[in-house]
């Protein structure tokens, strides 16, 4: 990270999306900081996912735009946005069902490769990123699952090894869609270590549910509803926030 | 991408069988088709491996990108008459003008695949026929090229490498042969290489490849192109094997019938559609001299395929295999 990069690594202006006529995400200025983890909470439906999406270029932006390291990513494409260094997670789990665990982390350590077209070369040309693969998968306490097909996994594993594929990429920004989202007590607090131990040297923002990693976790909470920005802040001043309390009221949140 | 999903491929014949089976099965396959030509008649083995390796390119669109392409037909036919004419006007050596038919393909995928492949599952297909339509009345129009309604009769076998003569049926079946064994192995190649692995997780998780910062639709284009280069290949063969290039190899219906071939056998395996493609030039060629309505029969057949074994033989068979163990 040179000194010459602003403090912010993702800022938003304006965003806008529009599905006939519906406004999902109206007029949202988010802007997070290097280095921080940053919570994007709310109500369902408030957008939260849509954001992502946005910010991802899996959706387009009616208006606004989307600045990554300042520049101007609004219109650039999916796989152009991973290969700046801004990797996402799904809600639901994007593994590669069909493929082993180490199987499925080498596929994302291959993209960095210059070899992804070779298709008269042996597979076997892939074996170097084996070790670094096993790695990865290590890291996120999957070691034992290593030959294991991702669909066997149970749940929790399969969002732990969905880390390890997007650490693969050593990501600039990772984006966490509800990482902790359906898992077990265990399974949370492994998720909750493992972010705390990647977030070096890396941003990440998140969309959970889930208060207490919220709490733990972050740095910044934005907090969205029906599409706009409610609050903004740390979570000592953003969980004091009227608004904030009334719009999750009757939730087990409150 | 109903149609696609639903036959997706029930895992391939090397995550059935452990390397020495394989390579056993492997050895007894060619062993067959070495004797072949003594039991059966040539003329016809040379068409069922002609058919067979079509086949095979084709499930590598269809079994191993997963979209679904009714256009084969086009760079089968026209690679066809490419060949057809390299080697009886130019004069060009039956190796050369296969390579040719095969460049002809490949340049065709390359186009027909960079405009088609936005698309997906039935949008792709009915975009696939449109373009080789176009091709079939273009056929039709450039008489002095392709012949015709006649077709492009008298393609000369020639000489291999300019020395070996074709013209004996045993000689030109070894040929066929090791072109077919070519292009098989080039396929397994493909499937089993560093781009085949981009490709399995492309068909396995698409948003998450993209999200990986894969641009999927070079790779499918890719393999679009490989496809139709190896379907030119295959349509080449048969034309100086046949010794003929016609209006039936750029018609819609041989597009129908490489599909069928394909499920017949087991898409998304890698010698499934060769055993279909075997299967149905032989049904063809056996029925056409029974009186019985060749179309007629071969839908059933095809009927019965889709309900009773929908994974098609060779996808049924390593399910078996895969049970028992």
């Amino acid at each position: 990270m040179g000194g010459a990069l602003s403090d912010l690594v993702l800022e938003t202006k304006g965003l806008t999306k529009e599905f006939r006529g519906f406004v999902a995400v109206k007029d949202v200025n988010l802007r997070v900081r290097r280095g921080s983890i940053h919570a994007l909470i709310g109500p369902n439906g408030a957008g939260k996912t849509t954001v992502f999406n946005l910010l991802t270029k899996f959706l387009q932006p009616t208006a606004g735009t989307v600045r990554f390291n300042e520049h101007d990513i609004s219109h650039a494409k999916p796989a152009d946005i991973a290969r700046m260094g801004v990797v996402r997670s799904f809600q639901i789990s994007a593994v590669f069902p069909h493929l082993t665990v180490l199987e499925n982390v080498r596929v994302a350590l291959q993209a960095r490769s210059s070899k992804v077209f070779h298709f008269w070369r042996s597979i076997r040309e892939l074996d170097h990123l084996d070790a670094r693969a096993a790695q990865l998968v290590e890291d996120v306490g999957l070691g034992p699952f290593l030959h294991t097909t991702a669909v066997e996994l149970s749940y929790g594993r399969k969002r732990a090894l969905e880390i390890a594929t997007t650490l693969a990429l050593d990501p600039e920004l990772m984006l966490l869609d509800e990482p902790t989202q359906g898992m077990g007590h265990e399974d949370v607090g492994r998720i909750i270590d493992l972010i705390r131990r990647i977030r070096k040297g890396r941003t990440i923002l998140m969309v959970e549910h889930n208060m207490s990693v919220v709490s733990g976790l972050s740095d910044t909470i934005t907090v969205l509803q029906r599409g706009q920005i409610l609050a903004e802040g740390p979570y000592e001043t953003v969980s004091k926030n009227p608004a904030v309390i009334e719009a999750y009221m009757g939730t087990e949140h409150g | 991408m109903a149609v696609v999903k639903s036959i997706r491929p029930s895992g391939t014949v090397s995550g059935r069988f452990t390397g020495n089976t394989r390579l056993i099965i492997g050895v007894l396959l060619i062993a067959a088709l070495l004797v072949a030509p003594y039991v059966a008649y040539p003329g016809f083995l040379m068409k069922a491996l002609c058919f067979a390796l079509f086949a095979c390119a084709f499930n590598l669109m269809l079994g191993f990108v997963g979209l679904l392409s009714f256009g084969h037909a086009a760079f089968f036919g026209t690679a066809a008459y490419a060949s057809g004419y390299a080697a009886k006007v130019w004069g060009l050596t039956p190796e050369l003008a296969i390579l040719f038919g095969g460049l002809v393909g490949g340049a065709m995928g390359l186009v027909i695949g960079a405009i088609a492949i936005r698309r997906q599952g039935i949008y792709f297909a009915m975009i696939t026929l449109a373009i080789s339509q176009m091709v079939f009345f273009f056929a039709i129009q450039a008489g002095s090229i392709t012949g015709g309604e006649d077709g492009l009769q008298g393609v000369p076998r020639g000489n291999l490498f300019g020395l070996i003569s074709l013209e004996d049926s045993l000689t030109m079946y070894y040929f066929v042969l090791a072109v077919f064994l070519l292009g098989f192995g080039l396929i397994w190649r493909i499937v089993n290489s560093p781009y085949g692995a981009v490709l399995k997780a492309i068909r396995e998780n698409e948003p998450r490849a993209i999200s990986l910062g894969y641009r999927v639709d070079r790779f499918k284009v890719l393999a679009f192109t490989l496809s139709a280069a190896l379907t030119g290949v295959a349509g080449g063969t048969k034309a100086i094997a046949v010794q003929l290039a016609s209006l039936t190899d750029v018609q819609w219906q041989m597009s129908g019938e490489v599909i069928l071939m394909t499920l017949l056998g087991g898409v998304g395996t890698l010698v499934g559609p060769a055993v279909g493609g075997a299967l149905v030039v032989g049904l063809e060629n056996y029925l056409a001299t029974s009186g019985l309505p060749v179309t007629m029969v071969i839908g059933v057949v095809f009927v019965v395929c889709v309900l009773v074994f929908r994974r098609g033989i060779v996808g049924e068979i390593n399910v078996f295999l895969g049970r028992r163990r």
